[in-house]
């Protein structure tokens, strides 16, 4: 587009209202998304910030009445989708958006990064309450980590021209922003620990954007304040937002100043405790001699007066005493009741019932054992009686006496029961009921022609 | 008594002072007791009164070694 065909001087709000007429009209309703930075809410209720992507940036403004009607709160390092105008502000012969609406849009990339490693190191337990070191009351030697022409250093030694001056600094100057000041933090604070003798030390700077405050959130610095064998207070900007090394950091301190008022104590504070406790060490000891004298006091009392100890002995004797008569009477009806009982029972136990009872038992069984003789006796007799009567029956003796004899054949005398044992010139033995008679054989018959008789069984 | 900081000393010395306080301690302990408390007292006071103040820069040396200068404010 062509505005100019020939040479034509313009002055400089000429050319700005030109400027500004040709992108008004142009730009009358646009849609932007890209990263807050610098986000700025002063008194006035306007809200001015800067939008940004990778390659460029645009300054902002959202006046009061819309920046009321948000629902959330915009912050740093937000992506956001806004809406509005551009326009021109020839004071400054800057253009700017003035946005009528704003929308989130997930979160910026440095917002990402932060929330990504404080989660990481969390995890780690970097941010442990076991690791937080206590920082020393009364430290002689402080180290700082910090730019030397910054706010920090200048409001810390403030602080410490006003307050406790028996203190040494040693500033380990360090950049605090833009490219690799994250490596020289980190390389300060392990110098300090080499350096040694420092009772505590300082890492901060003051206050800046998201941006400015950044090395602060890296992981170098994180690591070295962890490391570190001095307590470290860490001190970044505003009162308002943390950073990284504030999670790590031994004590974190809201500002630089509020840094060096907890390191440096207040002089005053310090000798005030002294006294307490000065004095109350006084006391107590005046307290103790105190209670030494009135015991001692005590006893000499009691020395003194040995009839209040001897009246309770008394007393104690004597209801012991009549304790003791108590007892011995329970004690005593005891024992007689059970010599009672004893008695008794050894009476009923007394060897002269043993005895009649053992005599009585002694005649019933003689008494019985003569009765079982007798009748064992008579039943004898009578068995003898009636065995001799069958013996009597069966007697060979009975048999001769009737008239039969026994023949025997000599010289065996063995008894002849047939004519067929015997040969004539045999010569045998006749037995008789009285007597004997030696006999020869002449002759001896058969069975048939044997004596006829009835048989007769002998 | 060889004690190098005050924190050491302002914490001995409200120990004894909750020691004597609590009154458990002999008279003989007590005693020893309060004299090491004055002792502590004593020192912790010229702590607080010792006055010397430096503000000094550290440069560390092509060869990795340290060395102090006094710091001066710009303005």
């Amino acid at each position: 587009m062509q505005l100019f065909k020939e040479r034509r001087v313009l002055t400089v709000s000429a050319l700005t209202a030109l400027v500004r007429g040709l992108l008004e009209e142009n730009f009358e309703q646009v849609w932007v998304e890209g990263e807050i930075s610098n986000l700025a809410c002063p008194q006035s209720g306007h809200c001015y910030f800067t939008l940004k992507d990778a390659g460029a940036q645009i300054r902002c403004v959202m006046f009061r009445g819309a920046f009321r009607s948000l629902k959330f709160t915009p912050r740093d390092g937000m992506r956001i989708l806004t809406r509005g105008r551009i326009t021109l502000f020839e004071p400054r012969g800057e253009y700017q958006l003035v946005a009528d609406y704003l929308e989130p849009q997930g979160i910026g990339g440095l917002q990402m990064a932060f929330i990504q490693l404080k989660e990481k190191l969390a995890k780690e337990g970097l941010f442990s309450e076991l690791h937080k070191r206590e920082i020393p009351k009364l430290p002689r030697r402080i180290g700082v980590v910090t730019s030397p022409t910054g706010a920090a250093i200048r409001d810390i030694l403030t602080v410490l021209n006003r307050r406790f001056t028996n203190v040494e600094l040693l500033i380990s100057p360090v950049r605090v922003q833009g490219e690799g000041a994250a490596r020289e933090i980190a390389g300060a604070i392990d110098d300090l620990n080499r350096v040694g003798n420092i009772d505590v030390m300082i890492v901060g700077r003051g206050g800046g954007s998201l941006e400015d405050l950044w090395a602060f959130n890296e992981e170098v610095v994180a690591r070295a304040i962890h490391r570190s064998k001095i307590p470290v207070i860490s001190a970044v900007g505003h009162e308002t937002d943390f950073t990284i090394a504030d999670f790590v950091a031994d004590l974190r301190a809201a500002t630089p100043s509020a840094a060096a008022e907890l390191v440096v104590a207040s002089k005053k504070e310090l000798t005030a405790e002294v006294e307490a406790l000065t004095h109350r060490l006084h006391v107590s000891q005046q307290r103790r001699l105190e209670r030494s004298r009135a015991l001692v006091t005590a006893l000499s009392r009691a020395v003194t007066d040995p009839s209040r100890v001897l009246g309770h002995l008394a007393q104690r004797v004597d209801s012991l005493d009549a304790r003791l008569v108590r007892e011995a009477g329970l004690i005593l009806d005891d024992a007689s009741e059970r010599i009672v009982t004893l008695t008794a029972r050894l009476s009923r136990q007394t060897p002269a019932l043993t005895l009649q009872r053992s005599s009585e038992r002694l005649s019933n069984l003689s008494l019985r054992l003569d009765h079982a003789i007798a009748r064992r006796l008579a039943c004898a007799a009578e068995s003898v009686g009636l065995a001799t009567g069958t013996l009597n029956a069966v007697s060979p003796l009975a048999t001769l006496s009737r008239g039969y004899s026994i023949t025997r054949k000599l010289p065996a005398r063995s008894v002849v029961t047939s004519s067929r044992q015997l040969a004539p010139g045999d010569r045998v033995e006749l037995s008789f009921a009285a007597g004997s008679a030696l006999c020869t054989v002449e002759q001896s018959h058969g069975e048939s022609e044997s004596l006829t008789a009835p048989p007769r069984s002998v | 008594m060889a004690v190098e900081k005050f924190e050491t000393a302002l914490k001995k010395l409200e120990d004894v002072v909750k020691k004597l306080e609590g009154g458990e301690l002999s008279l003989e302990e007590s005693l020893k007791a309060f004299e090491e408390g004055v002792k502590f007292s004593a020192f912790c006071s010229k702590k607080l009164n010792e006055a010397e103040r430096r503000v000094e820069t550290l440069i560390k040396q092509r060869d990795g070694s340290f060395v102090t200068k006094p710091f001066e404010e710009e303005e």
